[in-house]
């Protein structure tokens, strides 16, 4: 499978009517989860985040893309 | 600084009211002739009430503060006879674009269909678009204007409102059924009632200049993060009428707001955004903080709070003026009704449960936005600018980006108003949204749909041809017109429209573009609010259903 880099984000049950909508929602909830933490902290539920986002992907083929396209350009 | 634009000075004049022995009463009272209360004044007026406006001051905006105009704003404009000068002066646009470290990330396009008569955006100067709304103003002899008349004390009780005015000859008392409170972001009103706006203040300065210039850059919204001239902030340009152009610069907290205002401290940050060789002259410039808040309850017994004086938000959705004349188009039509006694005052409540709810969304869009722009923490800076590293080559992080959501028209899907639909339907016509324009013809002239519609709910029946129309159909069109709610039909058809009706609207389809957006087919119906906003739709036409959900948009159920 290839990496999906279209605007994939959307609520399950609920219908929204602008496009930035659920994108949005997920861009608040991340910013809301490093609320009140330390940078040190932060960088341990990022490293959390990761890895819990990376098993629910599973797909390694998928992962090791990910993985690419974060590292490109450094 | 150079003037492009003189303001005008609109003449105190003393009215008898002011020597009368007791306080005269009047239906309806606007305090605040800025864009909102204007806006409400012709809402009443333009239909035959009597409203009297009371402003502190005697001309339109003085610098030009609101600049971006949505297409809804236009769409109320328009139905309240003033969009035109106002789109003949303006700056039509649509596309936007974010540059990240000066190079293109991404861009939008607000309007990607035709078949609107109005553009996604004007850009116009805000004391031009408040002239234009005095001329209108001036020209409905039902409104009467009073400058230099500024508001000092409010009290109510259960049948009345009573308020002392201040003027250049003294102070004298009036008295009013309904007070119409837009007198802005301070509100003098919301203070004497002892009531307050409470949300959040954002710890970030701008700067915020409109230059005087002859460019050739298109008429885009540009949206520069973390440029080169200017490292670590983001700017924002963006063109008005006359050549004005509307800079924007982010500050940072720590920097002294009269220090920046000084023209030059803005001058080297103009040509370093600008090119050292570009010839401007600086118009108005002031440095802002920006907050996001809201009243708690608009509607306080006889006094209805709307627009700035109700709820503020950040400007990079250019969701203020925008939303406060929304605000009023709610709101009038239902304080028609109540002052007509044809419907409870309850459906005042629900112009603060529909108008408090899309304040809320307008005050998340904008917070997200300026907490996009402003991050507040080491993390949420990582995370912005790597959606903006991203978004140099992945679409969902172009989609992420955000410079400002501009505004929108909340869809009110909870509202009590709306009849839940029991049929099914494709697409966003849904109870509680805002209709959507059409092109349409009319015996053989091109109109636009939304120009079909008067200041009343109307019955939108679509239909193959009239001659499709059943004998039990036009017995129901027939009795809907004797509500005592006035209820319009009005026919779309997608053939020829070759037979009439008497007094009845016939419209027909233009390449099927009111078919589509509305998923018409034959006999289905909505019911539309004076407001333009869908609260009922069926698949055929059957008088009962109509009636019970016009009572029910009127809170007669
Ligand atoms: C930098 C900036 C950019 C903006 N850009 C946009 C934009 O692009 N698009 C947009 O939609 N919005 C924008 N806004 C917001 C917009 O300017 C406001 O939302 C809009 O002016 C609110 O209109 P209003 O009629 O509620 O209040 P105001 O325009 O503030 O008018 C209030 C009126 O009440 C009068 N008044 C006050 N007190 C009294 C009293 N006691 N008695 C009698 N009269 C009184 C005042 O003189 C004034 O005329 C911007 C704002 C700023 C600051």
């Amino acid at each position: 499978m290839d990496l999906n880099t279209d605007s994939n984000f959307h609520h399950p049950h609920k219908k929204v009517f602008r496009a930035y909508r659920a994108g949005d929602d997920f861009y608040e909830a991340l910013i809301e989860m490093h609320q009140g933490l330390s940078d040190e902290d932060s960088q341990r539920v990022n490293a959390r985040l990761i890895l819990l986002l990376a098993n629910q992907i599973g797909d390694l083929s998928v992962l090791q893309q990910t993985m690419d396209a974060a590292r490109k350009d450094l | 600084m150079f003037s492009t634009y003189k303001n005008p000075v609109y003449e105190y004049i003393k009215s008898p009211d002011q020597s009368a022995d007791k306080a005269v009463h009047h239906p309806v009272i606007v305090v605040g002739a800025g864009p909102v209360g204007m806006g409400a004044a012709m809402d009443l007026g333009q239909y035959g009430n009597d409203v009297l406006v009371l402003d502190d001051n005697n001309t339109v905006s003085v610098g030009s503060r609101a600049i971006c105009f949505s297409k809804r704003a236009l769409e109320i404009f328009d139905r309240l006879g003033c969009a035109e000068p106002m789109i003949d002066k303006g700056v039509t646009w649509n596309v936007g674009k974010i540059f990240f470290r000066d190079e293109l990330v991404t861009q939008f396009d607000l309007l990607p269909e035709a078949g609107h008569k109005m553009p996604a955006f004007i850009n116009l100067q805000q004391y031009y678009l408040e002239e234009y709304m005095v001329d209108r103003l001036n020209q409905l002899e039902t409104i009467e204007t009073r400058w230099k008349n500024k508001v000092i004390t409010v009290e109510q009780d259960d049948d009345i409102v009573s308020l002392t005015i201040d003027t250049p000859d003294g102070k004298y008392d009036l008295s009013c059924d309904w007070l119409i409170v837009a007198d802005g972001a301070n509100s003098d009103v919301r203070a004497m009632m002892g009531l307050e706006s409470t949300g959040k203040v954002f710890k970030d300065r701008f700067l915020i200049a409109d230059i005087v210039m002859k460019a050739g850059f298109p008429p885009e919204r540009w949206f520069n993060f973390d440029p080169s001239y200017h490292r670590g902030q983001s700017t924002l340009l963006h063109r008005q009428s006359d050549d004005v152009w509307r800079l924007d610069f982010q500050l940072g907290w720590d920097k002294d707001p009269e220090e920046e205002k000084k023209p030059e401290n803005i001058i080297p940050r103009v040509k370093a955004m600008m090119g050292d060789d570009v010839d401007f002259e600086l118009e108005w410039a002031s440095v802002y903080t920006f907050q996001c808040r809201r009243m708690q309850r608009f509607r306080q017994g006889r006094v209805l709070f709307t627009g700035d004086a109700a709820h503020q938000v950040s400007p990079f959705g250019a969701r203020g003026a925008n939303s406060g004349l929304q605000d009023t188009d709610n709101l009038i039509w239902k304080l028609k009704l109540v002052m007509q006694q044809k419907a409870p005052q309850q459906l005042l409540d629900t112009y603060c449960d529909e108008r408090e709810f899309a304040a809320d969304e307008n005050i998340m869009n904008s917070t997200r936005s300026t907490d996009f722009i402003t991050p507040k923490s080491a993390v949420s800076k990582y995370f912005r600018d790597a959606t903006l590293e991203l978004s140099k080559r992945f679409d969902f992080a172009r989609k992420l980006t955000n410079s400002g959501r501009l505004s929108d028209t909340a869809v009110l899907l909870d509202s009590t108003l709306n009849t839940p639909d029991e049929d099914s339907f494709e697409g966003d016509m849904v109870p509680g949204t805002v209709m959507s324009d059409a092109p349409v013809v009319n015996q053989n002239a091109k109109q636009w749909l939304l120009n079909s519609l008067g200041n009343h709910f109307t019955c939108l029946i679509f239909v193959n041809s009239v001659d499709d129309l059943s004998l039990s159909e036009l017995e129901a069109i027939d009795t809907l017109q004797r509500e005592e709610i006035q209820l319009v039909p009005l026919i779309v058809v997608t053939e020829q429209a070759l037979t009439t009706i008497d007094d009845i609207q016939i419209l027909a389809e233009t390449d099927g573009v009111s078919k589509q957006r509305f998923d018409a087919l034959p006999g289905t119906t909505y019911l539309i609010r004076p407001d333009q906003h869908v609260c009922a739709r069926w698949r055929s036409l059957d008088a009962d259903k109509v009636r019970q959900s016009l009572l029910r948009a009127t809170a007669n159920l």
